[in-house]
């Protein structure tokens, strides 16, 4: 065994990278839950964006255009999750995974002849000289412009939340529906509003595996991204800061299967292809566990049906 | 018309199947207390939810300050004045007073500005409240003033309180009267929507009666008797439930000591050391506000929960036994919500019947459901308390809550447990249904059974119970015979005074 052949630098700044497709789809569906949603289609979501930007990518050749078109994408499949759960009062657990399924249907049949394509490479911000620095260089300025763009949306999403009033309202619908119609707030509109925005972000995690990460089309390319980004928000309590912490948690995790891979540490590849599954299983368990303060966190009305009575 | 603050003419609302309103005329002056009530279903809520723009009528106009005045929604009607106070309150439990109260406003302040609002008008009518507390970790009475200081910080020309006083002690009903009046000497218009005929005969200067969707009289509430008021309200005449003189009560029954449990919801109440004694014959009412664990008792006596502590059924110790062994044993409880707790909204009443029945009524012999007899279970149990519905094959979500009540609590007794433990048995049910209901435990337990009876409606526990308890904070208070206690003592034992020595202590 040699641990020497991990660099702890490199380690950090891979995992950040690994965590990102995750952070995204998490953030998204945090909002979306603190609306009162649950949404469990983001492997859904994750994968359509994936399979329409690395689609869009290829032929007009800009890998921008690309996300652009895994946001829209993303959005558009989350707006049918909205109208049938909404205006429909469809279940929304049993929504949510058919949408699972059938994004991963269509994308692989979008994806087809696209097997095996290499994408437009994406544009790495050019730091000058800050990226030569020695560890700040490679901890900080060597990134892809998303990873710095991702910063910025958990920092906006943390402040709406948080501070600004149209996010008092938004979570005060996820907390009780009922009382926020009497007080006059349009429930169905800040839903389908959060929802949408939930289906942006996952579909812009799923073009970040696709098109930065990978890069290639395979078919299932997200490999089970969205579960596990939809184990965060509840591991992370709600809060978008522990989103972050959870998301590279996750990374690593999948990263130190590479590495140990590398290292040659001898443990049967699937049991490290696991982990990232088993240590989400664990931290639901633990987070479940503990009882009180998880659902004190929780949305109040989380999941349930709203229906306006006069 | 001069001083006519208010007016509605003609205002008609349908629902599918439903008249909710049907012609309804209504006025308010400035500077009145205005009384509106009506039995469940009558139409109160549908008029004020027109007010307060929630709902828009089908037919008929309104002014307000003798302009036409329609909102399309509650900020409308907030940005003209009109406010209101939810029953059921229209709280965030996981936020802070001050956001709860900022969500309420159409132009919040910033939140410094704010909580130095919410003092002062906290200091002004009296309401204190800590702006950075988590709502949820209030008491009712507080929550209340949170809705209300939301209301008054938008200096409202019109304030609707619905049904407000219902969770709240004695004492706090004072302070709150006390808080109104002070509004309506600043001119503050206050329509007031109750069910409870004393109060709106201190409080308030006129009254429009409904029943049906239409108005059906309009008086001075001061000169009218309670009698009169609730016979104008139900349109007949009724009688109040009448003890047997010469009620006795019989040897020790249910016995329960040092009853603990931790609480069942994030908010709520555990229970601490819970002891009572019931005779058979006697009725045991708990008193107390809500959230003070009445929840986590019925929970404990039916078997729902497990708590430590020795809960005896005439010398039998039942811990251990689970719901369905209690029945068996003779102790039934029904709990508190009528649709999801007591009874499965969706299922017919022959389910229903079934689901708590079949352990004393043998209604699945070798266990094999006898559905004939079930329903026929279900059907006596129709007509021994007058149930209306149109068959036993109805959906329990089918029935008006006072039909509904009734089943559910009729059930239990035509089991003929040897105790009975009842939850809010009269909440949210018409008078009439309610006037049955305490007749029926009252007739039980002329015949020899052990009633628990839990509630938040003090003149109901004093007109029923032989003796009462308070519960406060998970604690029981001394069990106290009725005859020998007043309101204002009970008032103060659930206002969290320890005994009467200490009621005694506050009095002096």
């Amino acid at each position: 065994m040699d641990f020497g052949a991990i660099n702890p630098l490199t380690l950090i700044a891979t995992m950040i990278v690994a965590a990102m497709p995750v952070l995204f789809a998490a953030i998204g569906e945090l909002v979306v839950e603190k609306s009162g949603v649950l949404n469990l289609g983001v492997e859904g979501l994750m994968i359509i964006g994936a399979v329409s930007g690395f689609i869009v990518a290829v032929e007009s050749g800009s890998a921008v255009t690309g996300l652009f078109a895994s946001v829209f994408a993303g959005a558009a499949l989350a707006l049918i999750f909205g109208i049938l759960t909404q205006f429909f009062h469809s279940n929304q657990v049993a929504t949510g995974l058919a949408l699972t399924l059938f994004g991963l249907g269509l994308s692989a049949l979008l994806g087809q002849s696209y097997a095996g394509i290499k994408p437009p490479s994406f544009p790495y911000p050019d730091f000058g000289p800050l990226a030569d620095l020695p560890v700040l260089g490679l901890l900080l300025f060597r990134y892809d412009a998303l990873v710095y763009f991702s910063a910025v949306l958990v920092v906006a999403v943390w402040w709406f939340l948080g501070y600004s009033r149209a996010g008092l309202a938004l979570r005060a619908v996820g907390e009780n529906h009922d009382a926020a119609h009497s007080l006059g707030y349009k429930v169905v509109r800040t839903r389908i509003l959060a929802i949408l925005f939930g289906g942006a972000c996952g579909g812009l995690g799923g073009a970040y595996i696709a098109l930065i990460r990978v890069p290639q089309w395979t078919d299932g390319v997200t490999a089970g991204a969205g579960w596990i980004a939809l184990a965060l928000v509840v591991f992370s309590s709600w809060r978008p800061f522990r989103v972050v912490l959870g998301a590279c948690l996750f990374g690593g995790v999948t990263l130190l299967q590479l590495n140990f891979q590398a290292v040659g540490i001898e443990i049967n590849a699937a049991y490290l292809s696991m982990a990232p599954y088993l240590v989400t299983i664990l931290a639901l368990v633990a987070i479940s566990g503990s009882g009180r303060r998880a659902a004190l966190d929780a949305p109040d009305s989380l999941g349930k049906p709203f229906r306006a009575s006069a | 018309m001069t001083g006519m603050f208010f007016r509605a003419q003609e205002i008609s609302k349908s629902f599918p199947g439903v008249k909710a309103n049907d012609r309804v005329d209504f006025e308010m002056a400035t500077g009145e207390i205005h009384a509106l009530f009506g039995e469940n279903g009558s139409g109160k809520s549908t008029l004020v939810k027109t007010i307060y723009g929630l709902a828009q009528p089908d037919e008929g106009r309104m002014w307000l300050r003798g302009e036409d005045y329609m909102p399309r929604s509650p900020q409308q009607a907030r940005a003209k004045g009109v406010t209101m106070v939810f029953q059921h309150f229209s709280l965030f439990d996981a936020m802070s007073v001050a956001e709860n109260i900022a969500l309420g406003m159409d132009q919040p302040p910033p939140r410094a500005r704010l909580s130095e609002m919410i003092a002062n008008t906290g200091e002004r009518y009296g309401l204190p409240l800590s702006p950075d507390s988590r709502v949820g970790d209030l008491s009712v009475g507080e929550r209340q003033r949170v809705e209300i200081i939301r209301c008054l910080l938008q200096d409202p020309d019109l304030l609707i309180m619905d049904e407000p006083t219902s969770v709240l002690t004695p004492q706090e009903v004072d302070t709150l009267f006390a808080t109104l009046r002070q509004l309506v000497a600043e001119g503050t218009a206050i329509l007031y929507i109750s069910h409870k005929l004393e109060e709106i005969r201190e409080l308030c200067d006129r009254a429009t009666i409904l029943r049906g969707g239409r108005v059906v009289a309009k008086c001075d509430p001061k000169e009218k008797s309670a009698r009169e008021l609730a016979e104008l309200m139900v349109g007949r005449s009724f009688s109040a439930p009448a003890r047997a003189a010469s009620a006795t009560e019989g040897e020790l029954l249910l016995e329960a000591s040092g009853l603990s449990l931790p609480p069942v919801s994030v908010f709520g109440t555990g229970l601490t050391g819970v002891s009572f004694s019931v005779r058979a014959g006697e009725v045991l009412g708990i008193a107390g506000v809500a959230g003070n664990g009445q929840e986590e008792l019925a929970a404990a006596l039916s078997g729902e929960s497990r708590a430590s502590g020795s809960l005896r059924l005439d010398g039998v110790e039942l811990q251990g036994k689970g719901i369905n062994e209690r029945r068996r044993l003779g102790l039934s409880a029904a709990p508190e919500e009528r649709l999801g707790h007591s009874a499965a909204p969706d299922m017919s009443l022959t389910e229903n019947a079934y689901l708590t029945a079949a352990v004393r009524m043998r209604l699945s012999p070798g266990g094999i459901v006898d559905w004939s007899a079930a329903r026929s279970f279900a059907e006596s149990v129709m007509h021994s308390f007058d149930v209306r519905a149109a068959g036993p094959f109805s959906a329990a979500r089918a029935l008006s809550g006072g039909n509904l009540q009734k089943f559910v609590i009729g059930r239990e007794i035509l089991q003929t447990p040897r105790a009975l433990v009842v939850n809010q048995p009269t909440w949210g049910v018409d008078a009439a249904a309610a006037s049955v209901i305490r007749q029926a435990l009252l007739d039980m337990a002329e015949d020899g059974a052990a009633i628990v009876v839990i509630s938040q409606d003090l003149d109901e526990l004093i007109e029923i119970s032989s003796t009462i308890a308070v519960l406060n904070g998970g604690r029981l208070s001394e069990q106290l015979r009725v005859e020998n206690v007043t309101r204002d003592e009970l008032g103060l034992l659930m206002g969290g005074a320890k005994g009467l020595r200490e009621v005694a202590d506050a009095a002096a």
